[in-house]
């Protein structure tokens, strides 16, 4: 069966999560919560450790526990008046020092750890890929149920509560999806690197799209991109895949300034 | 008056932030087809009397009754990120469903339907200005909340986009809260104003309130003299920050 194929595997989870992380990545930018998916993506390190520890999944594990950081931080946004990004801060190493400890207690375990910073796409399973695409469409579902409000919300805050969108519910379930993705794609790509696939493709696009569903289009075909060129870049040099999915989207953000600058300059030649 | 024009009404509302009243004691009626305007110095709490009207924010004292869903915001400034790819006929669209043809013509209303396909972002003060009225008209609403809404326009379309604020009023049966400097635009075409500083000082018709001493210790002889004056004595000052002193 093709899926007997290790590298076809890798190919369609990698596939399945830069479809995902495309449209929400672009959320991720817009809503500037870059800082805020790293600590999710850190405290994903924790979930996977609890996962091992109650012996539930891994996905499920991670999930809960993303989720419940977001939370945690959306209470002490309101309890302290310490500054959003060192709230992010204390709670993204916190949670990642935690997990480490519980991994050193957990000597009963071999622990992958490396793997688990940076990803293994080479060695998910046709269940995980099962997990990806399901979830994945899930996600999307929600985005696609709640992007207007979402996207009101995230161009004026003011403007959507005033118009009646209830863009409090849209945040709270974006954080919620937030939290899905990185339940789902920790595995392939790790702790350290997953706010890159969601960040890098979208940041590449924004470069030539002058609409937001353009934006999103442009970030799922670049993060397919970055992934089947990572992929093979990472089999013919025998690289980590999941940095040399990261590094194969920079090089596409790279190609895209140069884009940029082309079409200012045939702009200006216009006039 | 009767009781289904009501669209709005505030009671004895505040609202208190970091240790101080923004506002207090505020209370205003905005019926079908009316205009209030909002008046007061910076600071003053204009903005944040609109907001409590428009359920952004929750006041903190009093109570809020609004009795319609169709509510359409001009807010005083909104920034944009650049990582947002936005032309202006998105925005149109954001918090609504509109066909093309009802875009067109909503932007044509005030005078920036050329500008359908640019970026936001490339926009001029008062070209924004612009797309940000038609965008509200466009949503038909039955409470309409203007902060300012005719910043860094040109001197020509002030005029014109005013006519037309006033124009829609009766068109759409709309009611509409008006926060504003222009004090001859306040004067001429309002129903009802309320002159704001931490507190409602006066409220009344234009002309009552041009005659109340406390709007002319607020805005100066000369924008009284817009209609009429003559002194009573006045029953409290304001301290620098706006709070009371008897």
């Amino acid at each position: 069966m093709i899926l007997d194929d290790f590298f076809t595997r890798a190919l369609l989870a990698g596939i399945g999560m830069a479809i995902v992380a495309g449209p929400l990545g672009c959320f991720v930018i817009w809503r500037r919560l870059a800082y805020f998916g790293d600590t999710l993506a850190h405290s994903g390190l924790l979930g996977v450790t609890i996962g091992f520890i109650l012996n539930i999944d891994l996905s499920l594990s991670v999930f809960v526990i993303s989720g419940i950081i977001a939370l945690l931080l959306i209470v002490l946004q309101k309890k302290t008046k310490l500054a959003g990004d060192a709230l992010l801060g204390l709670l993204a190493h916190s949670s990642l020092a935690i997990g480490l400890v519980f991994i050193a207690i957990l000597t009963t375990i071999r622990f992958d750890l490396m793997g688990l910073l940076l990803g293994d796409i080479l060695s998910v399973t046709t269940n995980d890929i099962i997990i990806i695409w399901l979830g994945g469409s899930l996600i999307l579902l929600v985005l696609f149920y709640i992007w207007k409000s979402l996207f009101a919300a995230t161009v004026s805050y003011d403007l959507a509560k005033a118009e009646g969108m209830n863009p409090d519910v849209s945040n709270y379930i974006f954080t919620v999806i937030l939290a899905g993705i990185i339940a789902i794609s920790i595995k392939m790509i790790g702790v350290l690197l997953i706010t890159g696939l969601l960040l890098i493709p979208p940041a590449m696009s924004r470069n030539f799209s002058t609409s937001p569903i353009q934006m999103m289009f442009f970030s799922i075909i670049g993060g397919i991109l970055s992934v089947v060129i990572g992929l093979f870049c990472s089999l013919e040099l025998n690289t980590p895949s999941g940095p040399s999915i990261i590094v194969a989207s920079l090089m596409l953000f790279i190609i895209s300034l140069f884009f940029k600058k082309g079409m200012t300059i045939v702009q200006k030649s216009k006039i | 008056m009767k009781k289904n024009n009501l669209l709005v009404k505030l009671n004895n509302a505040g609202v208190f932030r970091e240790e101080k009243w923004l506002v207090k004691g505020v209370s205003l009626e905005i019926n079908k087809k009316e205009i209030v305007t909002l008046i007061g110095p910076n600071g003053s709490g204009k903005t944040t009397t609109g907001k409590i009207v428009l359920n952004i924010i929750e006041p903190d004292e009093g109570t809020v009754k609004i009795n319609t869903s169709r509510v359409a915001y001009v807010p005083q400034k909104i920034n944009i990120d650049w990582a947002i790819p936005l032309r202006v006929i998105d925005f149109m669209n954001m918090t609504s469903k509109l066909n093309k043809f009802e875009i067109r013509n909503c932007l044509q209303l005030t005078g920036v339907d050329h500008l359908t396909y640019k970026n936001l972002l490339n926009l001029s003060g008062g070209e924004f200005q612009r797309v940000m009225i038609a965008r509200a008209i466009a949503k038909n609403p039955e409470l309409l909340i203007l902060d300012e809404p005719v910043q860094g326009v040109d001197f020509n379309g002030e005029i014109k986009l005013y006519n037309l604020i006033k124009e829609i009023s009766d068109k759409l049966e709309c009611g509409i809260l008006l926060i504003s400097h222009d004090i001859h635009f306040v004067m001429s075409s309002t129903d009802h104003v309320i002159c704001l500083n931490g507190h409602v000082c006066c409220s009344g018709t234009p002309q009552d309130v041009a005659k109340n001493p406390a709007y002319i210790e607020l805005f100066g002889e000369t924008a009284a003299s817009a209609i009429s004056l003559y002194r009573h004595d006045h029953n409290h000052t304001h301290n620098q920050d706006g709070s009371i002193s008897k």
